[in-house]
């Protein structure tokens, strides 16, 4: 195992933009309203960044290709600028470049944005797979006609039968994750989604994807989310709270779990891995024990679910009991979606992975307000993009 | 000695009541045919309901023996670019074989099966594939639409294994234009339905008949089949009568059960007759169009040995109701249907189609030879994680393959003609797995791990450039 970047690197300011269905906001009001929280929370002025990384994943129907979205857009001068895209790990992706260019040495100040307009793109839901994703290439033919939504209900269907639920008692299961998240979303001025729901409501919700109804499946919205990450040695001079980067790995799928039967559809094998090198980077050897709280990729509530499993604090097939018994929810034992989550706070794809991050980093340093954890010493952030059989997952540890 | 060596026939799931048609449209037209005419899904036309007849006719033949294939139609789905050599791919048959697509003619599935015929007696080919299939359009409100039926039939003719031989033939051809389309018209037109049956049917089915049979040296009680399509089941009985025929020698018109299929009508029948037929039976087959055709095919004692479900019952007896009118103009493409965004259709790369056509035409992957594991689509890096060998493969096809579901989902937001899209992860009995969209299955009738089976079937119509993109789909395996 290398020695990796624990310690190294340290974020001194964040942005996070209200998310939502921003009709009045485009992609590039929205970068400047991240980016200037960002600047202003690290008392720093823009010439003071020498690098930045971009996050965005569509980006034809979005924000354009390459780097210039955002270096024309913040007038960024003349620095390195890098346009990244892993589907909705882009913003990890993002935060992954700028602390790996600062670790190794490159730049002492380096900004992760990340950005997603998903509202000009024209769909409820995200665009159409083979308009965009697969267009060129034989996926256009072979790949099902499917949605996001229906890739992770399959792991639903699997997942129920495997552990011998019966679709209503499964779905029960499901339904609680999501009333934990509406509920925390109320907390959050800054969420999308903020309603109180019940789990009748849950559970009786229009059908999207079968076991999946519409409240098992996160907000789309628009919404950027920047950091500005430092030498951690020269943390201190900007702030006497800066949070440190403890882990930061990401995992991406070889193809055996699409296209190999030993897949067995209930967990995501890139959560998994990215978790065991996360850990191992971190120092951390019992998870359940030694997280704090947790912002997972809710996407969908059956990927929170197989998460708790994935990341190690749920055993296999027992994630239930753990939601049963509070253990998520904001006065449990670790706090899971404390700002709403992809469910509430809403997902603007390229900008969810800093948008988690900024809530770790909101809640370390004591000020998410009426939804402050108390006492948290590390937080986990959890970025999934793909799809269970062919996932992207980024799992990253920060910590005071 | 040269004939039919296996046969099958295709009837598209659906079915539509003729009473729920009049229900819709009986105001306008007042004639009320009995019985329900088969239709084809949305996802279906006469080129993959091809595919399906050959898919039952080639069982227990190896495809890469078949020297040619004749494809006969009136409704092929391009006006150019033989639809033969799609299916000849889809088969995965060789391609240093002979492909003809006949069509025009209602006829073209008799000429189509003749010169197979002679074609293996003249001893160019020695298996040669005929399919028949059609998917006609009748103008809503029109009686074509109440009569038309989807449908198709194949046959493969060899000179070893033959369980019914090829007597003779006697053809007639006339350019009566009792029905016509040009290639700007969606529906045919036709003339007078008292002419069509005075100057058409009863004057050239009797003409062919007669003309084999003189020819033969046979008389009307020497056949234990006479096969013949007319629109008009009273004067299908009258013709019969005229020559002779008792009625137990007639074979039954599949009109009130599949409704009137083209080119694929007389061998649908056919296939029909050779289900029941005895050794040393006489089957005359006649089709109709732009003239006649009539074969004379005798029964070997080879025609005992026929498969279990092999021939038209097993189709026939697999159906589902179709009981929206709107829906059945839907899947024709008759009512314009708001598809929304995610309904359209965007552009194919056809040079990307043209390399991969094994991989999307024929369901072709690769099977490790390291490690053994199938994998699809080809991969040249295995995928097997204990393994990886790189370009260590061979090719290995997976549409002949048993599967299973492993899981599903019913999705209401990706878009279909036919909601919800259902999709599944697909397990192929000895490895391999993908996912797949799933056709010709009811909302709320599957379960992990029921059988499955791969079906050919068409996943878009891209109207604005002209391309139909075909592939396979998963369907669960009828009982």
């Amino acid at each position: 195992m290398p020695e990796g970047i624990k310690d190294k690197i340290a974020i001194i300011g964040m942005g996070c933009t209200k998310f939502g269905e921003l009709w009045d906001k485009s992609a590039e009001d929205l970068m400047v309203d991240a980016f200037k929280e960002a600047l202003e929370d690290a008392g720093i002025d823009k010439k003071d960044i020498q690098a930045a990384w971009q996050g965005n994943q569509y980006t034809e129907v979005n924000i354009g290709h390459s780097a210039f979205p955002s270096s024309t857009t913040l007038k960024l001068p003349f620095i390195p600028v890098t346009h990244v895209e892993n589907m909705c790990a882009s913003g990890t992706e993002a935060l992954r470049g700028a602390c790996y260019a600062v670790a190794s040495g490159a730049y002492d100040i380096a900004l992760a944005l990340g950005v997603e307009k998903l509202k000009d793109t024209g769909y409820a839901g995200l665009p159409e797979v083979t308009h965009l994703m697969v267009r060129g290439t034989k996926g256009r033919v072979i790949e099902p006609t499917y949605t996001a939504p229906g890739m992770f209900a399959m792991m639903a269907t699997r997942y129920f039968a495997r552990y011998n639920l019966k679709p209503e008692e499964g779905k029960k299961i499901l339904a609680k994750i999501s009333v934990k998240s509406h509920h925390n979303g109320t907390l959050n001025p800054k969420a999308h989604l903020r309603r109180e729901v019940t789990i009748e409501e849950v559970m009786n919700a229009p059908m999207v994807t079968w076991p999946l109804g519409l409240y098992d499946c996160c907000g789309v919205s628009d919404g950027a989310a920047a950091a500005i990450v430092v030498r951690a040695d020269m943390a201190k001079n900007f702030r006497s709270d800066p949070v440190y980067v403890k882990a930061l790995q990401i995992s991406v799928d070889s193809g055996a779990s699409m296209l190999h039967t030993d897949y067995d559809y209930t967990h995501v094998e890139p959560s998994y891995r990215a978790a065991l090198r996360a850990y191992e980077e971190a120092g951390i050897k019992d998870p359940r024990q030694e997280i704090s709280m947790m912002e997972v990729h809710d996407c969908f509530s059956i990927t929170e679910l197989v998460t708790y499993e994935d990341l190690l604090i749920s055993p296999r097939g027992r994630a239930w009991e753990d939601v049963e018994s509070g253990f998520f929810e904001l006065d449990g034992k670790i706090p899971c979606q404390p700002d709403g989550g992809l469910k509430c706070f809403g997902h603007p794809i390229g900008a969810s992975g800093l948008r988690m991050l900024y809530e770790m980093y909101k809640q370390l340093q004591g000020k998410a307000g009426p939804r402050q954890i108390k006492n948290p010493k590390l937080g986990l952030t959890h970025n999934l993009g793909g799809n269970p059989p062919r996932a992207v997952v980024s799992v990253a540890i920060v910590g005071l | 000695m040269v004939g039919i060596v296996s046969y099958s026939a295709y009837v598209p799931q659906y079915r539509i009541s003729r009473k729920t048609i009049s229900s819709a449209m009986g105001w306008l037209n007042l004639a009320a045919l009995p019985g329900e005419k088969a239709v084809a899904n949305y996802d279906e036309d006469s080129l993959t309901m091809a595919v399906a007849a050959n898919l039952d006719c080639l069982q227990g033949t190896e495809r890469r023996t078949i020297d040619s294939l004749y494809f006969a139609t009136a409704t092929a789905p391009y006006q150019e670019r033989g639809s033969a050599a799609i299916i000849a791919t889809a088969l995965d048959l060789r391609s240093d074989i002979r492909t003809a697509d006949f069509t025009n003619s209602l006829k073209a599935g008799t000429s189509a099966l003749l010169l197979a015929c002679e074609s293996v007696k003249a001893g160019g080919v020695r298996k040669a594939l005929v399919c028949a299939s059609d998917c006609r359009l009748g103008k809503p409100g029109g009686s074509q639409e109440m009569i038309f039926g989807d449908g198709a039939a194949a046959l493969l003719i060899s000179n070893e294994g033959v369980m019914a031989s090829l007597e003779g033939s006697y053809s007639v051809s006339y350019d009566f234009p009792d029905h016509w389309r040009t290639t700007h018209d969606k529906f045919d037109r036709a003339l007078e339905d008292r002419l069509i049956r005075d100057e058409g049917y009863t004057k050239f089915i009797p003409e062919a008949i007669s003309g084999l049979m003189k020819k033969a040296g046979m008389e009307a009680k020497d056949l234990a089949k006479v096969i013949y399509p007319c629109l008009y089941p009273r004067d299908h009985a009258a013709i019969g009568r005229r020559l002779e025929f008792q009625p137990g020698q007639i074979q039954e018109p599949l009109l009130a059960v599949v409704g009137e299929s083209g080119t694929a009508s007389p061998l649908m029948m056919l296939v029909a007759a050779l289900e029941e037929a005895k050794p040393g039976d006489n089957i005359l087959v006649v089709s109709y169009g732009n003239g006649s055709e009539a074969l004379l095919f005798k029964a070997t004692e080879e025609i005992e040995k026929r498969r279990e479900g092999m021939g038209i019952k097993k189709r026939l007896a697999s159906k589902r109701e179709l009981d929206l009118y709107e829906k059945y103009l839907t899947f024709r493409g008759i009512l314009p249907v708001e598809v929304g965004l995610r309904g359209e259709v965007g552009p194919t790369h056809m040079s990307v189609a043209w390399r991969d056509r094994r991989t999307i035409l024929a369901l072709y992957g690769v099977k490790c030879k390291r490690c053994g594991t199938p994998q699809y689509p080809a991969q040249r890096v295995c995928v097997n994680p204990d393994c990886g060998a790189i370009d260590e493969m061979e090719d290995y096809c997976f549409s002949d393959k048993r599967c299973t579901l492993f899981s599903y989902t019913e999705d209401h937001l990706a878009f279909s003609l036919s909601p919800p899209q259902i999709y599944g992860m697909i397990d192929f009995e000895g490895g391999g797995r993908y996912v797949f969209d799933i056709t010709d299955c009811e909302s709320g009738t599957l379960k992990v791990g029921v059988p499955m089976q791969m079906t050919f079937r068409r996943k878009y119509a891209d109207e604005v450039r002209g391309i139909y993109g075909y592939f396979w789909k998963a369907t669960p395996v009828s009982e």
